[in-house]
């Protein structure tokens, strides 16, 4: 009983496998456009909370003949098991299936199994670079954008009382600068007054916040992933150099892994002062920081705009309805919906059209001081330039790296030169 | 007559196959053949995302068994199988004895010792995790009072497989207690009576009686524990909320390994595959081990006189 999960997942991957076996490409019966009021039942596979209870109700509504039956994963990595052995396997899969940003290497190496979704009714209806990370070199659209997270940077505006920096949010903004190093130097100022309290959270929380706007991080290729051998990829050695030193020498890090209880404790201890953050965050803090006074969201993000998450939704090419399934996502993803979506669950909008929308222009958050979240968020969305390449191996470097920060920010068991001559290594070792 | 008579000699002959068959297909469906299907993909380059790539032989084995990570991990499974299996067993032997005797609200007791086992494994490192935090633990704050330091719970190897151990023996531990209780219920109690009468002690017909009498049940319990130990997977995955086990890998078992092998960073089936067959070959050895030593153990119980001789003393 001890083993259940990995056996249930030996024989996951086994019956996978098995069907991987005796898959056939199917010719899709679904791609001709259906009579519009031909009874169907459509599937739509979700997970966590995309905040579309209602809306399937209002989709039937004014759709009679259709019903939805939605599925909902606990989470996007029960969901991501599920996606890729059915989707090799060649059935199983539901009419709609959404996906995690985290996936989209993966999702776009099988682009061949996904409807293409483009049209003239979807063209021009996301973010350039949302829509641009879902279509593939030779032009086909595979995903519908739902939500994203663009990043500000919360801080604890008591705390910078203390330690006599701005606290007003558009003081603070224009404080923190434009560049790291601008972060990083007055996260110095802040430490040297601050009588032991940390600027950031944790190293490889800036990691995250950095790599993100390199435009091709571990691969020589923007169209096929080369991978650049990481002792040779200048860049991504400066760029973890520059943060540890500011993390170690200059003890802005209060070397905290993100998600662990340290790191969810430390915000009832007020251990650091600034975080990273993208919308859904907000959320996280406040659960953390319950009953802590101080937060606040300055519309601002060191090196340029920064997305860190979001969600699509495909319809995968083995569905016997596509046609429908197509124009349920179509309108799933349609600006007035997604806005109804983000106040039900706070799901921000991925959609252009959606972030001039007075319903979400005109949302503001108590907790951050009640800072005009909805105006600061859309700001930090437009700011975003960078669709940085994700290869199918990119999870597996950036795992590395995250290794090789955290042994060195958060189990202090080596230090940064030798933690990066043994990432060198387990780079090899994933070839 | 004579076919009806054959049949009926046929019928005694296989019914009782005919009866064990259902458990042996199921087993051979899903114990047999994906043993030997994983054995064929762990000769392949097989991708998760884009299936098999080609033969490669034992190109996959060679691999795992160049890495050091697989024997961290090898290294790892031991220790915390042995950190948690010794003292689990004495505990439980210990318990069993307490709730062997003449409590109370007997049922209440015995039932108390498996709640542990009723609680979601998740709940548990939950539980733990609150407990075992490097900066905020409750453990930590603990000793920090007392004027101890703070013990790194996540960044030292030895102690993180102890706290580990914990976990597993926290679930497991009433579960053999039960098992344990069950076989003391069994040894007649004119033996242990007769060792009273002769004289001696508590611990001395504890130890010398009640214990060698338990050695089946001990037996038992090793092997099982064994099985289960060395695929270790729940408790170090959910140490912490990546599941990786640490950023060295400081309590990264074999089926941690196999699964990011797999499922992980690589997405390398093959891969994971062929640690998956050495992680059975591993588990064989030690079967093998165990037989030799259950074989021994059970000679020495086929001398009953031993045991008189030791009661009489």
């Amino acid at each position: 009983m001890r083993s259940s999960l990995i056996r249930g997942a030996a024989t996951a991957a086994g019956l996978a496998l098995v069907l991987a076996g005796c898959s056939t490409s199917t010719p899709n019966p679904g791609a001709s456009t259906a009579p519009s009021d031909e009874k169907v039942t459509l599937t739509v596979a979700t997970f966590n909370e995309f905040g579309y209870d209602d809306l399937y109700a209002e989709y039937t509504a004014s759709h009679p003949n259709v019903t939805i039956v939605p599925k909902k994963a606990a989470t996007s990595n029960e969901a991501r098991e599920n996606y890729f052995s059915k989707l090799a396997a060649g059935s199983g899969l539901s009419d709609i299936e959404a996906i995690e940003v985290d996936w989209m290497p993966d999702v776009m190496q099988t682009a061949d199994k996904l409807m293409d979704l483009s049209g003239d009714d979807v063209a021009g209806r996301w973010l350039d670079w949302k829509a641009k990370a879902a279509t593939t070199p030779d032009g086909k659209l595979v995903a519908f954008g739902t939500d994203i997270g663009p990043e500000g940077v919360c801080y604890r505006s008591d705390l910078f009382k203390k330690a006599g920096l701005p606290t007003d949010r558009e003081e603070v903004a224009k404080a923190l600068g434009t560049t790291w190093d601008d972060y990083f130097n007055l996260g110095k100022q802040f430490v040297a007054k601050s009588g032991g309290v940390a600027w950031f959270d944790g190293a490889d929380a800036i990691m995250q916040g950095q790599i993100n706007q390199l435009p091709n991080a571990f691969s020589s290729s923007d169209t096929e992933e080369v991978l650049i051998p990481l002792d040779q990829n200048q860049p991504v050695k400066d760029m973890y150099n520059s943060i540890l030193k500011a993390s170690i020498d200059d003890k802005l890090s209060a070397n905290l892994q993100q998600w662990q209880p340290d790191w969810t404790n430390a915000f009832q201890k007020g251990k650091f002062a600034t975080m990273l953050c993208p919308g859904w965050m907000l959320g996280v803090i406040e659960g953390n920081a319950k009953g802590v006074e101080g937060w606040d969201i300055a519309n601002a993000f060191p090196g340029g705009g920064g997305n860190w998450g979001g969600s699509y939704l495909t319809v995968p090419a083995q569905g016997a309805h596509q046609a429908a399934a197509r124009e349920l996502a179509a309108w799933l993803t349609a600006p007035e919906q997604q806005i109804k979506a983000f106040k039900a669950k706070g799901t921000f909008p991925s959609q252009a059209e959606a972030l001039s929308s007075p319903d979400l222009l005109g949302v503001k958050n108590a907790f951050f001081n009640d800072a005009p979240t909805g105006q600061i968020l859309a700001d930090r969305a437009k700011a975003v330039t960078i669709v940085p390449f994700k290869g199918p191996q990119y999870f597996a470097v950036r795992g590395v790296l995250s290794d090789a920060i955290n042994r060195v920010d958060i189990t202090k068991k080596q230090t940064a030169a030798d933690s990066w001559a043994q990432a060198v290594k387990e780079f090899e070792a994933l070839g | 007559m004579m076919w009806h008579h054959r049949l009926s000699r046929w019928d005694v002959k296989s019914a009782p196959y005919l009866y064990i068959a259902p458990f042996f297909i199921l087993f051979a469906l899903v114990g047999l053949f994906p043993l030997l299907y994983t054995g064929w993909v762990a000769l392949n380059k097989w991708s998760l995302i884009t299936g098999n790539q080609g033969f490669i032989g034992f190109g996959n084995f060679s691999y795992v068994l160049d890495q050091p990570r697989f024997w961290d991990a090898v290294v790892n499974t031991f220790s915390i199988f042995l950190l948690s299996s010794v003292p689990q067993m004495i505990i439980a032997i210990a318990i069993a004895s307490v709730l062997d005797a003449n409590l109370r609200a007997k049922t209440f007791w015995r039932m108390g010792v498996l709640v542990p086992f009723v609680v979601a494994p998740v709940a548990v490192s939950l539980v733990f995790g609150q407990l075992f935090a490097d900066q905020s633990g409750v453990i930590n704050a603990i000793l920090t009072n007392i004027g101890l330091d703070p013990i790194g719970w996540h960044s030292e190897r030895f102690w993180s497989h102890i706290a580990i151990a914990s976990m597993v023996n926290f679930r497991w531990t009433g579960y053999n207690t039960l098992i344990f209780l069950a076989a003391m219920q069994a040894i007649p109690r004119d033996v242990i009576e007769a060792a009273v009468v002769d004289g001696a002690s508590r611990w001395r017909t504890f130890f010398h009686v009640t214990v060698p009498l338990l050695r089946p049940t001990i037996i038992f319990v090793v092997i099982t524990s064994t099985i289960g130990g060395l695929q270790i997977f729940d408790e170090p995955r959910m140490y912490d909320n990546f599941g990786l086990g640490g950023p060295d890998r400081e309590w990264m078992t074999v089926t941690m390994y196999l699964y990011e092998l797999g499922w992980g960073s690589q997405r390398n089936l093959g891969r994971s595959a062929a640690a998956a067959w050495l992680l059975f070959l591993i588990i064989v050895l030690f079967a093998v081990v165990n037989y030799a030593i259950t074989q021994r153990i059970s000679t020495t119980e086929g001398r009953p006189a031993k045991t008189r001789k030791v009661v009489a003393r």
